[in-house]
């Protein structure tokens, strides 16, 4: 703070000062009176500078209150620079922002200029403890361990070391029923049950037909009777339609349907949904870490972090020309996990 | 705390009932020797000493406005359909926990405020944890004797992050929902284990029922409790250890200059707690945060472009988009390293970093003394170089975090933000590193100048023969005392490899380790100058007037 300031004088009385030492400590330098110290006027002015602010509060904080019961909780007002918002939210904030301020200001306006500025000096002793102390403290606690009888019995000590040790486990057991085992859950999806094999459409549910589909469409879909999130998290796919022959293999294309797709929409990186389709290059973005997948091509990763090129689901028309799956995902979809390995 | 001891003079109403009160509580707690200790407490004063004040009392408005929401909030999974006030949801599915968060946005007046203030406290109280940090970190003033309370303030950091996470996951709309689901994916990635905690922390598979709830009250009681319990800890310690002051002319060591608690800073840091809160509640009212009607409720099939995470997150996101997408499989196992290593192990290492490095620097230069006056960053060159480069290498993943924003913005493709970044990475820091050093050596040699040869007028003169020079002023002893406060290391030496007799000295290796450590931090620094040099260079020119015009060269 005094940090290159050039300060004249000095007392420096509490320090030693080395004879000719061009560098010893100058001592601190001598406090210079406020305005406020030396005139009264301006000393009676600050006061009311400060008590001006504790009232300007005052009435904030009335105005909150009547703001808060006179304002309906519905309307908005138009504000320069912040658009059209809502009007109790904006008055409540800027009362109780303003009578807040006011206080602080006060306070700190009062500090400032009325309070003593003189500036004390305290005395730093080492954290350390003295010799003495230290040498109290070894003698009390060799004649506690002595009072403990510990050294002479061994037995008592092993065994706490033991009853510790173990004690801990009770409520580390008692945390086993937060969830069930693994097993292979993450492994599967819905669409292994030929019960849910319909391919209904993410938001109004109805079944997906390949009419619905024009070239470069992409429609959310999932399978029908969903019963809960955890089933969506892990089921939920997107279907496209690309032209035939842009799609690279005859392998590919015969798990479609006449050029539509079905793939996992769920992100084999970090389990974000997929949301931003290309038709053109046909990649699919995930929005959230940018891996990218070629749809054309099995999914495969084109950018980005993820590992694993994107599932597909092979799909066909029932008898009524309905979409439907063929069956599950060949591989476990969403984020990879320590049991996942290659399959 | 108790009130003053009675005045001579007439005691007046509030003195007499100050007494009372003080006479109350002394006879049962003895808190008057704890007045006497405390009440003419001495806090040295600085801008940057209050940035560790902002978190505290951010830390106070989020527990006073966290409580108000706590009273509205409903912490529960359990699928209910809208039928508020916010007409575009109205006939939606969606969890209880973000009706509510609806219902305290639009039905509870004031309600909306209380969220935005906590939202926008949350923020400050997170970034004010950084900033005081460097400041720590740059001064100097975690060396002994405040190695635990830094250590304490690292584990204030880590809570405090998990923290904001949890806050901003249980209104469970579509943003934070997506910001889980990566927490879950992060998760999954740790070997052997990962699987096993996902299950147990989300109650099965993601997303479940019971994740709200449980992050509900690791939000509001098992973090702040243990927050709450280390920042008094924290506190206390400034107590007894006393604040830490700069140099300065009658500022040693061994004392500590500056106003006493009270009034002074009774007056100060508590008007400073309320501009903090009046600058979040302001901030509640006219600046809107985390709008979560806007973002619908979450569906994990869902996603909205553009997500973004709360500032202090944004280096995870960061680093998992910078990643490669490097994954191992053996005998039927994976390890994902694209989510491992950006989203546990880097910031692990960073925060291991952070943690000891005053142990490293106290190792480094065999320094046992306590330090109690602050060091000008450009004093200890290689510790700022380090703090930059951190720094550097931080923000770099933070602004990776934005990578799509950046590459929207500026119309750039976000593949080409990625990959800069990823060589960015490893290149932009080392030469950080690099320039902080050379920036603090110049600012030392222009410090050693100022001591040696004084400051410039702005005056050039012309002397007889046609010369001219510059005229240099003395500065004042207050200043150069202030400047000679340094602390200078020679670079500690190895010592010999054998002792006399051939024997090998035990501990050589790691001995030379330290020498080579201790010449890359010290070696460059410039030597402070010794009253008998400092003597000899002045004393060529007089004093007076010519005093300082040396012409040899104060080069720059």
């Amino acid at each position: 703070m005094s940090y290159g300031i050039d300060t004249h004088g000095g007392h420096g009385t509490d320090l030693a000062q080395v004879e000719g030492d061009p560098f010893a400590d100058p001592g601190l330098p001598h406090h210079t009176p406020r305005r406020t110290d030396i005139d009264a006027r301006a000393a009676n002015r600050a006061e009311r500078q400060v008590a001006g602010l504790f009232g300007l509060s005052t009435i904030l904080t009335i105005g909150f209150i009547v703001a808060f019961v006179s304002i309906d909780k519905e309307d908005t007002m138009y504000v320069v620079g912040l658009g059209t918002i809502n009007s109790l939210n904006f008055a409540l904030g800027v009362t109780l922002g303003g009578s807040l301020l006011c206080i602080g200001f006060g306070a700190i306006h009062w500090a400032r200029k009325l309070m003593n500025a003189e500036e004390i000096v305290d005395y730093r002793h080492p954290m350390k403890s003295s010799p003495e102390d230290t040498a109290d403290a070894l003698e009390l606690a060799k004649q506690g361990v002595a009072d403990s009888a510990l050294p002479r019995r061994k037995l008592i000590w092993t065994s706490l070391i033991g009853a510790m040790a173990l004690f801990p486990l009770a409520p580390v057991i008692a945390l086993r029923d937060l969830g069930p085992l693994p097993h292979k859950k993450l492994r599967g999806t819905l669409w292994d049950k030929p019960e849910h094999r319909e391919i209904v459409h993410a938001n109004d549910e109805r079944r997906l037909k390949p009419s619905d589909f024009a070239l470069g469409t992409m429609i959310s879909a999932k399978p029908n009777d969903l019963e809960s999130l955890e089933d969506l998290a892990k089921a939920a796919i997107v279907l496209i339609k690309i032209n035939p022959q842009e799609i690279r293999s005859k392998e590919l294309a015969d798990r479609g349907y006449r050029g539509i797709l079905a793939y996992s929409k769920i992100c084999p990186h970090a389990g974000c949904p997929l949301g931003l389709y290309e038709d053109e290059t046909h990649h699919m973005l995930c929005p959230c870490h940018q891996s990218t997948f070629d749809l054309a091509d099995f999914g495969r990763v084109v950018f980005g972090p993820s590992a694993r090129n994107l599932p597909t689901l092979a799909i066909t028309v029932d008898d009524e020309g309905f979409l439907v799956a063929k069956g599950g995902f060949d591989e476990p979809v969403g984020p990879t996990f320590f049991e996942r390995g290659d399959a | 705390m108790s009130t003053p001891e009675t005045p001579a003079a007439p005691p007046s109403p509030a003195a007499k009932a100050g007494a009372g009160v003080a006479t109350y509580l002394d006879e049962r707690l003895g808190t008057n020797a704890a007045g006497k200790k405390n009440l003419r407490k001495v806090f040295p004063e600085h801008w940057s000493f209050m940035l560790g004040e902002i978190a505290l009392y951010s830390f106070i408005i989020l527990l006073a406005t966290g409580v108000y929401l706590t009273l509205f909030f409903k912490p529960s999974a359990q699928e209910v359909t809208y039928d508020g006030v916010y007409a575009p949801l109205r006939g939606a599915h969606m969890s209880e926990a973000y009706a509510s968060t609806l219902d305290i946005s639009f039905e509870v007046r004031g309600g909306l405020l209380m969220r935005q203030i906590h939202h926008w406290s949350a923020l400050i109280f997170v970034a004010a944890i950084f900033i005081h940090l460097f400041r720590i970190f740059f001064t100097g003033a975690f060396r002994k004797p405040r190695e635990l309370n830094w250590l304490i303030g690292n584990g204030l950091l880590t809570m405090a992050l998990i923290e904001g996470f949890a806050g901003y996951t249980i209104p469970d709309d579509l943003l934070s929902g997506t910001g889980l689901r990566i927490a879950e994916a992060v998760i999954l990635s740790i070997p052997v284990v990962g699987t096993y905690v996902q299950f147990f922390l989300f109650g099965g598979e993601f997303p479940g029922d019971d994740i709200i709830p449980r992050l509900f009250i690791i939000h509001v009681l098992l973090l702040p409790g243990i927050m709450l319990a280390l920042i008094t800890v924290h506190l206390m310690l400034v107590v007894v250890q006393k604040h830490t002051q700069f140099p300065g002319p009658g500022r040693t060591n061994e004392n500590v200059v500056g106003f006493p608690l009270m009034p002074v800073y009774m007056a100060k840091a508590g008007g400073f707690f309320f501009i903090v809160f009046g600058v979040c509640a302001l901030l509640g009212g006219i600046a809107q945060i985390n709008p979560i009607w806007l973002f619908g409720p979450y569906y994990p099939d869902q996603i909205s472009a553009g997500s973004q995470p709360d500032f202090y997150i944004g280096f995870l996101e960061g680093s998992l988009r910078a990643m490669p997408n490097w994954e191992t499989n053996l005998f039927g196992h994976s390890i994902s390293w694209n989510v491992l290593v950006p989203g546990l192990i880097l910031p692990g290492i960073m925060m291991t970093l952070l943690a000891v490095y005053p142990f490293i620097e106290a190792w480094v230069t065999g320094d046992k003394r306590e330090h109690h006056l602050l060091d000008r960053p450009r004093d200890v060159p290689v510790r700022t170089a380090f703090g930059a480069m951190s720094i550097a290498f931080y923000l770099l993943l933070f602004i990776n975090g934005g990578n799509d924003i950046i590459g929207l913005t500026f119309d750039i493709s976000i593949n080409n933000v990625t990959r800069f970044t990823q060589v960015a990475l490893i290149v932009v820091p080392p030469i950080v590193f690099v320039i902080t050093k050379r920036a603090c050596l110049g600012l030392q040699r222009a410090d050693l100048n100022r001591v040696l040869h004084g400051k410039e007028t702005g005056i050039i003169k012309r002397l007889p023969n046609g010369e001219f020079i510059e005229v240099h002023a003395p500065i004042s002893a207050e200043e150069r005392f202030s400047l000679m406060q340094r602390n200078t290391y020679a670079p500690l030496a190895a010592g010999p490899a054998t002792d006399e007799e051939g024997v090998p000295t035990p501990g050589h290796k790691v001995a030379k380790v330290r020498a080579k450590l201790s010449k890359f931090w010290y070696a460059d620094d410039m030597p402070k100058p010794t009253p008998e040099e400092y003597a000899e260079l002045t004393a060529g020119h007089g004093h007076g007037d010519d005093h300082g015009t040396d012409v040899e060269g104060h080069g720059h």
